[in-house]
Formats: structure tokens, C-alpha cells, sequence
């Protein structure tokens, strides 16, 4: 074996139950970008968070070039030469980006030596290509950008290892060209990277190598990932191949949802200008953009959180009056929200609560104003049954539930009441092929079943896959609706650049 | 009517201010040290009465008021100590902890000054601390008499300041604990144990209260009594906020309330005597109200404060 810069024998870990990692093994060479993969849950993120020090193993070892090392905390792994870049920033958003990067570092008699990390962080941009405005607060950066500052703060701390979990997650397609240009040029001189991402047409582009967990064990190795097809490492992570979906021919019907002339404002974010569109049932409508061109606003209007300054929407043929989640949902509208953390659920409390949430007022879970628990746990556990959601029991926290795991509980609480139309954001965001497959097939079926679909997203790959018609939006606007069978990555790529404007409502 | 505006504005007035302010300055830096690492403390009110009590007896016993300022001082750290055992180490509620450590810093304080002094009709009293004039610029006219002619607790408070705000905010130490009350993972990841960082953000404010209690008994009032504090730890915590966790604006606040505190006991001092003086006592309480609603409205507070850490949770 050829020296390895890094390598993990043995690890096992628990949360009380679950054994999220068994006797893994994993090494990465200088040089090398190693790829992570599994499905939700398999214990990806535990297993680095073993490597960075933030928990303690229950067994195994750390080798650091070829020394065995304690690493205890995150003091100890940046000291080893490990830095990370966690799937939920480590950041504090009202701090600079140069307080950041010194946090933790020692200073010069006793002050901030604010004079040496500008150089380093000069020096850091010139030899990998990021650069960032030192004084910026971090709340004014993109996610993107915010994205770099982590990984320059791992450079900056002398990280020999840079773990990525999952970042291309948050970034939009462009930038994920830059993200790893910069990894190349890191791992050309000399730097190692283990990279975690569900998108296996990236890992493939991208890694030298891959290890594949599943239920916390490895389940496989691939040396050649360029050489081996999505299929076949897909079928490595589930243990069972993954087939894609297919979508029926349909004739849609009425319009289910119309939004006439919506035009917002007061809002964070891009508001909408003059926005009309529709969607019939049995019919999906995919809206592509880059993300800040009025998405947010779009799905808040929709699902009742922001009323329109001007403009009408109606609902199998009701004009909206109030704009209230109440009234929406009355009307017969469900949601799936882009982040399923902050207005999704209530991760503090049990799994059960944020079930019902939306509908705990109604008939089916409460009587004469008192909760109904035996209804409310029944619903809950016919759920977890239906959608296979991975948990201990309906009572567990919320918040202790793998990213999948939480978008299946959030489908499975929309489509139990047969909504007559459906807003989701992003619906397959971090989660793995076996879940996104599990999610795209219950959209088709609510389409056959006559549900009008809205699916807002950047994956224009999974939007031309889902989609009968696709949306552009465009600073606020929707630049052109084109059928799917017209649309390509390259043409919507186009219209989302603000170029090209083309096609009337289709 | 000027007769009455003179007799308010007279020389002392200023000196006045400097004064009422100065336990407040001490009580309002040390609550936000702890807020800014994340951590409320409302056990200040006691630590407060339970420092101010332990350093009087320390002085009259020793016969030495410095040796009562540094016992008030390690009262204050210590008690700053267990708070942060319980809410730092241990996790817990930070309101249900601070006010439990008010309701024992204040019993142990009546139960000790009774216990050492007995029940006596006039509260015993000592010699408390000396104005020190500085050379030269205690000349200065009127602002001379009333700044640089105070107690040396008064020096240190007004030193107290910018030496907060350099060690916030120029310090690595500073840095850390603006991270741990911001976002404590971050500041875990970057190798910073959040752990220390707050037990030492809180055990510090704990110290700076334990001298806002030394001030009351050895400089300001030379005695004790149970009434010696009266709210001054509740009112630092508003002046917290009110200052946005900031070293100098807090101390603004602190000059503000001051002022406010001795206008109105020259109020009732002076000739408006129809009206009952209890108004008068109101009026800096109406004050912080009145300003925290303005003030707080655009305050943001440190994103973690009150939210424990545990690294194995997510
Ligand atoms: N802090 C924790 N407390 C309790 N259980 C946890 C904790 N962290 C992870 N788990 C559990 O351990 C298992 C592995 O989780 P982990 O986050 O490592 O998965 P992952 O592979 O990173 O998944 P994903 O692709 O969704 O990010 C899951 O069953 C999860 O519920
Ligand atoms: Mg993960």
C-alpha cells in the first residue's frame, strides 16, 4: 500500500440503537480525491465527523501518515492536518470573513494578528484560485461564497485532508464548475479530499476513487469510478438496482392553479413582476432558474405566506381571498418547502407533532378543540409504515432524522389528503438516488391521479425528467414556458442567463 | 422654576452621575461578557447583594477595603462558576438557573450578615473608600471636581471600558467568545473549546458584578443592607440590551440611566414637593422601559444565547 495520508481502521460508532457506522476502513493517499457514497443515512457524515474529532468512535483508529493519533476535537484534527467543510456551514453570519478565519488562531502579544491573515488569505487565493473581500460580513456572502470561505478556512488552518460533505448540494450548476476546478488544483498539489455527494454523474467526473457505505458498513470499493456507470454504483448503494421511473402519457385536464398578473413586494429576496401562470391537473410544471430570480417569492405567494401587492390566483376555480397557509390548504393546496429544517418542521419536538402540524385543527385529529392522540399516533405510524421513513418511532425528535428520512415524512403529511395541487422546492435536495427515485414516482402518481404538480428546482436534469412543461424565472419574472419535449439543459440554460427569451405560454 | 433648574444643575450633579453610574457600568460589562459567549445570567441581582455583603465583611473584619474589593471579587467569579456549571457544563434552563442563583447568592448573603453580625438596630457601617484627586486634571473646572476626583473604583470603571471593548473585539480570546455566542459550532470546529471559552466569559462577568457589589458597600453606601442593590442587576441586564451587547454603548446606557437616576433624586430634593416622591423613584424605571421598546426594536441578540451546547446533538 503506498503511503496513505490518511487512514481509518475499524471505526464503529452508535447513537444508542442505531449503529451508524461498523468496522469501516478508509484511506486517501496525498493527491488523491476519494469519493464517499451511500444512501441517506448509511453514515456518511458520522464517519467524517469521527475524522474531524467532533465525535468520540467507539472503536477503531486514526492513522495519520502512517502514526496513529487521539483525536479527541476538532483541535486535534486541524492539528493533525484535517479540516472539514460540514453539510450545514459552520459560520457565524454576523462576524467578518477575516474574524472567521482567525477564530481560534492564536494572535501576536496577546491581539488578533489581522495583519498575517490577510496575507495568508492573499496567499491561499493566489495558489488555489478563491478569493473572498476579507471585511465582508458573512451574512452578505452567497451560499457559495460562504461555501469558499469554509474551505479557505480549512487551508487556512494548514489542512493537509479537506472534507466536503455534500457541497454541491447548496450550489447552483455553474458554480459547481468553479468548486471543482478549485478541489483539482488542490488535490494537484499534493492536498487529499474525500468528497461525499449523492449526484454520482459528479462523483464520477470528479473522484479518483470511491468507498460506498451502506447501514454503516462498507459495501463496496470502486477504483475506476470514470469507468463504471451511475447504474452500477447505484446499485452498490441500495444493494438492489435502481430503475428509472417511467412517466405515462397524460392528457391534463382543467387548470387547476392560476396565478394572473401576481406582482409582489416586501419581501427578502426578489419579488415577483407581473407573473401569470397555470397548471392543469394531471400535469406537472417545472419551474427552472437560477435561485434568487423570485422562487422564494413564488412558492411563498403560492402556499399563503406572502400576499401579492397586485394580481389573482385561483384554486380549482376559487379566487384566493386571504392568502392564509389556512385558506390554501382548504382550497386543497400542498407543500413541500425548500427547507425542511426551518419551515418544514419542528425538528425540537416529536416526529408525531410535525405530522399533523398543518392539519391539527381539523376533524380528523382533534374533537370539540381537544387533541385526538390515538388518531394523531395512528396517522403517524401509517405513514412511517406507507413511505418506509427510517426511525425509531413516531416519537422520536424530529430533528434526529437523516435528510431523506425527513423529506419522505413531509411527503408522506401533503399527500395523505389528496391535494389538489402540490408546491415543492427543491424536493430531492441532498437526498440519495434510491430516495429521489422513492419521491419522483409518488409525483408521477399523484399525477395520474389528477393532481396538478409545481416543482421548483435547479436540477434541470430531474426537471426535464418530471416535467410536462417548464417555466423559466428570470429576476422576477417567468421569461418563457417551453413543453418538455422542447426544452434541453442548453436552451433552458440559456433562458435562465436572461438570453434567449423564448416561447409564449404553452 | 430656575430656581429649581439651578439647585438641579448644580456642580455636584455631574460627580453625581458618575457615581450612580459607575456599579451599573461594572454589572452591565460583566452581563454582557457572559451574553456575548451565549450565556444570560440572571443570577446578577444576588451576586451582586451576595459580593456587596461578602466584601463589606471582609473589610470591616480585616479592616482592609482592598482585601474586601478582591473577596467580593472571587465571591463574584465563584458564584459566576456555578451558574456556568449548571448552564455551561450542565446544559440547563439559563432562566431557571440564573434566577436560581439569585434566590441563593441573596438567602446565603442575609443568612451570613446575620450570622456574623447579629441583629443590631443601626446597620454597622465602616470607613468606605477616599476620593483620590488626580494631579492637574482635577483642576480642570467643573469637569475636574466631578471626574477626576472620585473613588478609584470609579477609574477603573471608566478603564473598565475601552479595556472591554479592546479585549472583545482586538483579543483572539475576544474573538472566541463572539464566536461560542454566535454560533458555538463554528467556533467547535475552528478548535475552540465552547465549553471553556463560556465558563471563562461567565466566571469574568461574574467578577465584574462582584465588583459593582463592592462599589455599593464600600464606596457608595459604606454599609450593608438588604435593600443595597435594589434592582441594580435587573436594570444592567436591560442596559445589556440596551447597549447591543456592545462595551461602549452599554456604558453609554449606564451614563444615560445615571443621569435620569440622579435627576430625580434631585427632584425630590427639590421644591416640587406636592408631588409624592415615590413618582420621582419611578422615573429611571419608566426611563429603561421607554428606551429599551425604542432601542430593542433593531437589536439583534448574540444568535445562541440561551441555547446549550452539546456537541453530539444535531
Ligand atoms: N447526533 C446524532 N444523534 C443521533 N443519531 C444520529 C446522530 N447523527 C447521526 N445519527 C444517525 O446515524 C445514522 C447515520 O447518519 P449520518 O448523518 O451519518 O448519515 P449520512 O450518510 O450522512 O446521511 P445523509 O446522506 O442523509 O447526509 C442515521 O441513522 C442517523 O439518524
Ligand atoms: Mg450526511
Amino acid at each position: 500500500m503506498s503511503a496513505s495520508l490518511i487512514e481509518m481502521r475499524g471505526i464503529t460508532k452508535s447513537f444508542g440503537a442505531v449503529k451508524a457506522n461498523e468496522g469501516v476502513d478508509l484511506s486517501v493517499a496525498p493527491g488523491e480525491i476519494l469519493g464517499l457514497l451511500g444512501e441517506n443515512g448509511a453514515g456518511k457524515t458520522t464517519l467524517m465527523n469521527v475524522l474531524f474529532g467532533a465525535y468520540a468512535p467507539d472503536a477503531g483508529e486514526i492513522l495519520v501518515e502512517g502514526r496513529p493519533v487521539a483525536i479527541h476535537n476538532s483541535a486535534d484534527a486541524l492539528a493533525a492536518g484535517i479540516g472539514m467543510v460540514h453539510q450545514h456551514f459552520h459560520l457565524a453570519p454576523r462576524l467578518t470573513v477575516l474574524e472567521n478565519l482567525l477564530i481560534g488562531i492564536a494572535g501576536k502579544s496577546g491581539r488578533i494578528d489581522r495583519a498575517r491573515g490577510l496575507a495568508r488569505l492573499t496567499e491561499i487565493s493566489r495558489q488555489y484560485g478563491l478569493s473572498l473581500d476579507p471585511n465582508l460580513p458573512v451574512s452578505a456572502l452567497s451560499v457559495g461564497e460562504q461555501q469558499r470561505l469554509e474551505i479557505i478556512k480549512a487551508l487556512f488552518r494548514g489542512a493537509k485532508l479537506l472534507i466536503l460533505d455534500e457541497p454541491t448540494a447548496v450550489l447552483a450548476p455553474s458554480e459547481v464548475d468553479g468548486l471543482f476546478a478549485a478541489l483539482r488544483s488542490m488535490a494537484a498539489q499534493g492536498l487529499g479530499i474525500i468528497f461525499i455527494s449523492h449526484k454520482l454523474n459528479e462523483v464520477r467526473a470528479l473522484t479518483h476513487r470511491c468507498v460506498v457505505l451502506r447501514h454503516g458498513k462498507v459495501a463496496g470499493r470502486v477504483d475506476h469510478p470514470a469507468g463504471t456507470t451511475s447504474a452500477e454504483m447505484a446499485t452498490l448503494m441500495c444493494g438492489h438496482e435502481i430503475v428509472p421511473p417511467v412517466k405515462e402519457a397524460s392528457t391534463p385536464g382543467a387548470s387547476v392553479l392560476t396565478l394572473d398578473g401576481i406582482s409582489t413586494s416586501g419581501h427578502a429576496g426578489t419579488p415577483l413582476r407581473d407573473v401569470s401562470l397555470f397548471v392543469r391537473a394531471g400535469e406537472i410544471l417545472g419551474i427552472a432558474g437560477v435561485s434568487g430570480n423570485g422562487q422564494r417569492a413564488l412558492a411563498d405567494v403560492i402556499s399563503g405566506m406572502l400576499p401579492p401587492r397586485s394580481g389573482t390566483m385561483t384554486i380549482a376555480g376559487k379566487k384566493v381571498a386571504q392568502f392564509s397557509p389556512r385558506e390554501l390548504q382548504a382550497l386543497g393546496l400542498g407543500r413541500i418547502p425548500e427547507d425542511r429544517m426551518t419551515t418544514g418542521l419542528v425538528t425540537n419536538l416529536p416526529l408525531v407533532d410535525s405530522m399533523v402540524l398543518p392539519r391539527i385543527g381539523t376533524e380528523a385529529f382533534s374533537r370539540k378543540g381537544l387533541l385526538n392522540p390515538a388518531a394523531i399516533r395512528a396517522f403517524a405510524e401509517a405513514q412511517i409504515e406507507a413511505y418506509d421513513i427510517r426511525c425509531p418511532g413516531p416519537m422520536v425528535r424530529a430533528g434526529a432524522l437523516s435528510g431523506g428520512n425527513l423529506q419522505k415524512a413531509l411527503l408522506a403529511r401533503e399527500l395523505a389528503f389528496d391535494p389538489k395541487v402540490l408546491i415543492v422546492s427543491q424536493p430531492t435536495r441532498g437526498l440519495d438516488i434510491g430516495a429521489a427515485r422513492f419521491i419522483h414516482e409518488k409525483f408521477l402518481a399523484m399525477r395520474a391521479k389528477g393532481c396538478g404538480i409545481i416543482v421548483i428546482g435547479e436540477d434541470l436534469e430531474e426537471l426535464l425528467m418530471l416535467s410536462d412543461r417548464i417555466a423559466v424565472m428570470y429576476e422576477g419574472r417567468i421569461a418563457g414556458t417551453l413543453p418538455s419535449a422542447d426544452a434541453t439543459v442548453a436552451r433552458l440554460g440559456l433562458m435562465m442567463t436572461g438570453a434567449g427569451h423564448t416561447g409564449e405560454a404553452a | 422654576m430656575s430656581a429649581v433648574f439651578e439647585q438641579i444643575f448644580q456642580v455636584g450633579f455631574l460627580a453625581a452621575i458618575i457615581r450612580i453610574a459607575t456599579p451599573l457600568a461594572f454589572a452591565t460589562l460583566g452581563e454582557m461578557f457572559s451574553e456575548r459567549a451565549g450565556v444570560l445570567n440572571l443570577g446578577i441581582e444576588g451576586i451582586m447583594l451576595l459580593s456587596a455583603m461578602a466584601g463589606f465583611t471582609a473589610a470591616s473584619l480585616s479592616g482592609s477595603l482592598w482585601l474586601g474589593v478582591l473577596v467580593a471579587v472571587l465571591v463574584g467569579a465563584l458564584m459566576g462558576a456555578l451558574h456556568a456549571l449548571f448552564t455551561v457544563a450542565l446544559g440547563l434552563s439559563q432562566h431557571v438557573c440564573g434566577i436560581g442563583v439569585t434566590l441563593f447568592c441573596s438567602g446565603l448573603a442575609y443568612f451570613l450578615y446575620r450570622l456574623i453580625f447579629g441583629q443590631q438596630s443601626v446597620p454597622p457601617s465602616i470607613g468606605g473608600f477616599k476620593p483620590v484627586p488626580i494631579p492637574l486634571l482635577a483642576d480642570i473646572p467643573i469637569l475636574g471636581p466631578a471626574v477626576f476626583n472620585q473613588f478609584t473604583l470609579v477609574y477603573l470603571a471608566i478603564i473598565a471600558v475601552p479595556l472591554a471593548a479592546f479585549v472583545l473585539y482586538r483579543t483572539p480570546w475576544g474573538l472566541s467568545v463572539r464566536m461560542v455566542g454566535e454560533n458555538p459550532r463554528a467556533a467547535d470546529s475552528a478548535g475552540v473549546s465552547v465549553i471553556a471559552t463560556r465558563f471563562q466569559a461567565v466566571i469574568l462577568g461574574g467578577a465584574l458584578m462582584g465588583l459593582a457589589g463592592a462599589f455599593l458597600t464600600m464606596a457608595q453606601f459604606n454599609a450593608f443592607t438588604f435593600g443595597v442593590v435594589s434592582g441594580r442587576g435587573w436594570v444592567a441586564i436591560a442596559l445589556v440590551v440596551f447597549g447591543r451587547w456592545d462595551p461602549w454603548r452599554s456604558a453609554g446606557a449606564a451614563l444615560l440611566f445615571a443621569f435620569v437616576d440622579a435627576l430625580q433624586l434631585r427632584m425630590q430634593a427639590s421644591g416640587l414637593g406636592h408631588i409624592p416622591y415615590e413618582a420621582f423613584l419611578m422615573l429611571p424605571f419608566i426611563f429603561t422601559i421607554v428606551a429599551m421598546a425604542i432601542m430593542s426594536r433593531n437589536a439583534v441578540a448574540p444568535s445562541a444565547l440561551l441555547k446549550p451546547f452539546r456537541r453530539e446533538e444535531r
